[in-house]
């Protein structure tokens, strides 16, 4: 019979019209901005700079102002400057600072690059996208005071990952310390043979390819 | 509709060139479909020349998405130019990804881990299941189904990109593969996530086709419109599902046999007429065997890293040499053509756009029917302005 | 599948005389190109794509590739000795030699019949300026069509015997051609300032001055 096949088009409509009532499968709107669906952890969107303590975000900066980032960033939206003298960092260790770090996010495209060739895990991606704002310049470059958040914020959004680059941290610290310590010993000792370190130094994470965190 | 025989390619018949008349006669109409247009699919414009309502000849016109991806390409390393691959299919930046980061990978010798290999063929057919069930929501929608099955189809899409989500960070410009591998790895629970889908796809697609094949003002528009020959198809460099709609039995994924597809048993369903309904059929049919490919892979998956661990991500520099590789996107044949000087950026880097080169027919399909047919028969041909125009 | 020389030999067999080379293609890819000349190319794309054992029928990808010129130095040749005695003469000046440069357009092609590829073909203008015409391969593949007119439109090289050579993605008044290497962009157009806009001071030269508040609320300077 000629319309066999609109009339199942008409009874497939029909079960999606009855069913949004009663079926969340069917009916799926998030009625935003009241509700807000649940982001996932792997979500990505603007870099932002890490500091160690929420107490003194500029002075606990892990940035060190390499320019890697600047270097490999797609778009060349990320500016930096380096600071002339040199400030000691959240592990009492001399380092310079970004004087200047600008990062333009109506040029961003939250792409990661920045994140995956930084040698100190310093930035790391954000999740935040309501950002409108009425000046279209400086409204939307950020510098590194809107761009410092700390760690344990670091650690709200991104709880796997967050973990992971501590855990990395850590070992990196904790094997050049150990490393500083079997030098000072070899220098202490009479002996001319030099004591074998301790423990295998590791590079802080400069050369070796970053182990990417599993996605949840 | 059931999975038909290769129409043999008969050797004699040359390509067709159609030389352009200059004069406008005066009773024809030149109507512009301007760049703005809901149904171009994208700032997309056609000059068409109407008798009537019969075109008599139609020009494409694009250029006005073009942001000189390949000049950029030159002056970019090679991992910053990933980025912008996601943009060049934006609906399918997945594959993309993958076919730059192969061409790099067999440019430098580059081997990539079997979990990789695996993961890469997961993401690419879903990347394929939503290419299609989004181009079917939109061959409805220009057909005048305004909404309904868009919605659906986007439903349904919707879950694909929470997966891509999950995994990567991002819906649509994912910026997922790298040379040697993958970004990260995925998880068991989204596996696990990913196989549900695969399982539940199947119902979708039995109640999309409940709503769509049999419907008889779809198959009053599409059905023996827009025939393409299958002798002009394989000349005019088409590939992809509008290939394989005419009969042509060329799918990348058999003939070359890249990444780990070799494994996995799927068919490839070629239409018998190739106008637009069979191009929709293939394309559904094709959904069909991504299903059960997914499912495969998704089984058969080993463990192991996703990222081989001696490969170089900053800092890569290839040795001199080009080399052009391709894959079998949803859209057709996306290829990347790569020149090295041995320096930190491609000397040459260019990009073959299946979807502009599947637009050289668009003259001849539309020659002769209506102008409401060019809408429908654009949409199945299925072309996304980011990769027309770069 | 043949390899290119084969290839090469083939031709030559069946068009004595013509300009056929390969090129060799360092590195692991080993896409060995055919380089023809000019005269014979159309002869020898529909060679290709009717012989029986290559049927070569699918022409895939159009590039355009712009070489510039080259200068290869060479080492300078020691002076003579002096038979009087003298302190040798500084050696002359290096000879540098200008290694021409010119427009290629690329070709690859794969077989739907056989299902082998690809076979790499090489067009070379004469040099970037004057002569800047090769044959086109649209009436053998008409895949070649649009991307002909790609390469006509970003690098300038003429096809002749395309059915309709004009510009495709840029517009038709569009003067010069954006993909070769040389080639610089206008500096007043539209641009959005970055911090690393360089563009901006290069587009301010074509504005009325400007007071200085404006100046002040554009953001830090690069």
């Amino acid at each position: 019979m000629l319309g066999t096949g609109l009339l199942q088009g008409l009874r497939v409509t029909a079960r999606n019209l009855v069913g949004s009532f009663h079926d969340p499968k069917r009916f799926v709107t998030t009625q935003y901005p009241e509700e807000r669906t649940k982001l996932p952890e792997a979500y990505r969107n603007f870099p932002f700079l890490v500091s160690e303590s929420a107490e003194d975000p500029m002075g606990t900066l892990r940035c060190v102002a390499c320019q890697i980032c600047e270097k490999e960033c797609p778009p060349q939206c990320i500016y930096i400057e380096k600071s002339r003298d040199k400030k000691p960092d959240a592990n009492g260790k001399m380092q310079i600072f970004p004087a200047v770090f600008d990062i333009d996010t109506s040029v961003c495209m939250s792409c990661q690059i920045c994140v995956e060739v930084c040698p100190f895990d310093a930035i790391e991606m954000d999740q935040v996208f309501e950002l409108a704002t009425t000046n279209r310049f400086e409204g939307l470059l950020l510098d590194k005071h809107a761009l410092a958040k700390p760690n344990s914020y670091f650690h709200g959004i991104h709880p796997t990952e967050a973990a992971a680059v501590d855990g990395r941290l850590a070992a990196a610290r904790k094997a050049s310390e150990e490393k500083a310590r079997a030098a000072a010993a070899a220098k202490a000792a009479p002996k001319p043979a030099p004591a074998a370190p301790a423990a295998a130094p590791a590079a802080p994470g400069a050369e070796a390819p970053k182990p990417s965190p599993p996605a949840p | 509709m059931s999975v038909s025989e290769i129409a043999p390619l008969t050797p004699s018949a040359g390509p067709t060139v159609r030389s352009v008349r200059d004069e406008l006669h005066g009773d024809l109409l030149e109507v512009s479909m301007g760049p703005h247009h809901p149904s171009t699919h994208g700032v997309f414009r056609m000059v068409a020349t109407l008798d009537g309502e019969t075109v008599t000849r139609l020009k494409p016109v694009f250029g006005y998405l073009h942001r000189n991806h390949e000049k950029i390409g030159e002056n970019t390393s090679y991992l910053s130019s990933m980025p912008y691959t996601d943009r060049l299919d934006y609906l399918c930046s997945m594959t993309n990804n993958w076919a730059y980061a192969l061409a790099v990978e067999r440019l430098s010798g580059q081997a990539v881990p079997e979990r990789a290999e695996y993961l890469r063929v997961i993401l690419a057919e879903l990347t394929r299941l939503l290419n299609h069930t989004c181009l079917a929501g939109f061959l409805l929608q220009d057909s005048g189904a305004s909404g309904t099955p868009l919605m659906y189809a986007f439903r349904e899409r919707e879950k694909i990109l929470d997966l891509f989500e999950s995994l990567s960070g991002s819906r649509m410009m994912c910026n997922f593969q790298r040379f040697g591998g993958c970004r990260t790895d995925a998880t068991p629970a989204w596996l696990g996530a990913a196989a549900s889908l695969a399982d539940g796809y199947g119902r979708f697609l039995d109640e999309f086709e409940a709503l769509l094949t049999g419907n008889e003002i779809l198959m009053a528009r599409t059905q023996g419109v827009g025939r393409l020959p299958a002798a002009l198809a394989v000349s005019a460099g088409v590939t992809g599902p509008v290939l394989r709609a005419s009969g042509v039995d060329y799918d990348l994924r058999k003939v070359d046999g890249y990444g780990v597809y070799p494994r996995f048993a799927f068919r490839v369903p070629l239409g018998a007429h190739g106008d637009v309904y069979d191009r929709y059929m293939v394309r559904v049919l094709e959904m069909r065997e991504s299903i059960r490919i997914l499912q495969e892979a998704l089984r058969g998956i080993p463990g192991g890293p996703v990222m081989d661990p001696k490969a170089k991500i900053r800092g890569f520099r290839a040795k001199p040499g080009e080399v052009y590789s391709r894959i079998e996107g949803p859209k057709g044949e996306i290829g990347f053509y790569l020149i090295s000087e041995g320096g930190p950026n491609p000397y040459r880097y260019r990009v073959r756009p299946p979807s502009l080169i599947n637009l050289t027919i668009l003259e001849d399909l539309c020659l002769g029917h209506t102008i409401a047919d060019t809408v429908v028969i654009l949409g199945s041909i299925d072309i996304v302005l980011g990769e027309v125009d770069r | 599948m043949e390899t290119a020389e084969q290839i090469r030999d083939r031709l030559l067999a069946r068009f004595p005389g013509a300009p056929v080379a390969v090129v060799a293609n360092p590195g692991p890819g080993a896409q060995h190109s055919l380089l023809l000349g000019a005269s014979h190319a159309a002869d020898l794309a529909r060679f290709l794509r009717d012989d029986p054992g290559l049927r070569l029928d699918f022409c895939s990808n159009v590039t355009g590739v712009d070489w510039l010129d080259r200068e290869i130095a060479e080492a300078a040749k020691p002076a003579a000795p002096d038979p009087a005695g003298a302190p040798a003469m500084e050696a002359g000046p290096k000879a540098a030699r200008i290694q021409p440069g010119y427009l290629e357009v690329v070709y690859h092609l794969y077989s739907m019949a056989l299902k082998h590829g690809p076979v790499v073909l090489r067009l070379r203008t004469g040099n970037r300026s004057d002569q800047v015409t090769v044959p086109s391969l649209t009436p053998v593949w008409r895949s070649c069509e649009f991307q002909e007119r790609e390469v006509f439109d970003l690098f300038g090289v003429t096809f002749a015997g395309h059915p309709d050579l004009r510009r495709i993605l840029m517009w038709d008044e569009f003067k010069d051609h954006p993909m070769r290497k040389d080639y610089s962009e206008p500096d007043d157009y539209e641009w959005e300032p970055t911090p690393h806009g360089e563009v901006l001071p290069k587009a301010r030269r074509h504005y009325p001055a400007a007071p200085a508040a404006t100046a002040a609320k554009e953001g830090p300077a690069p």
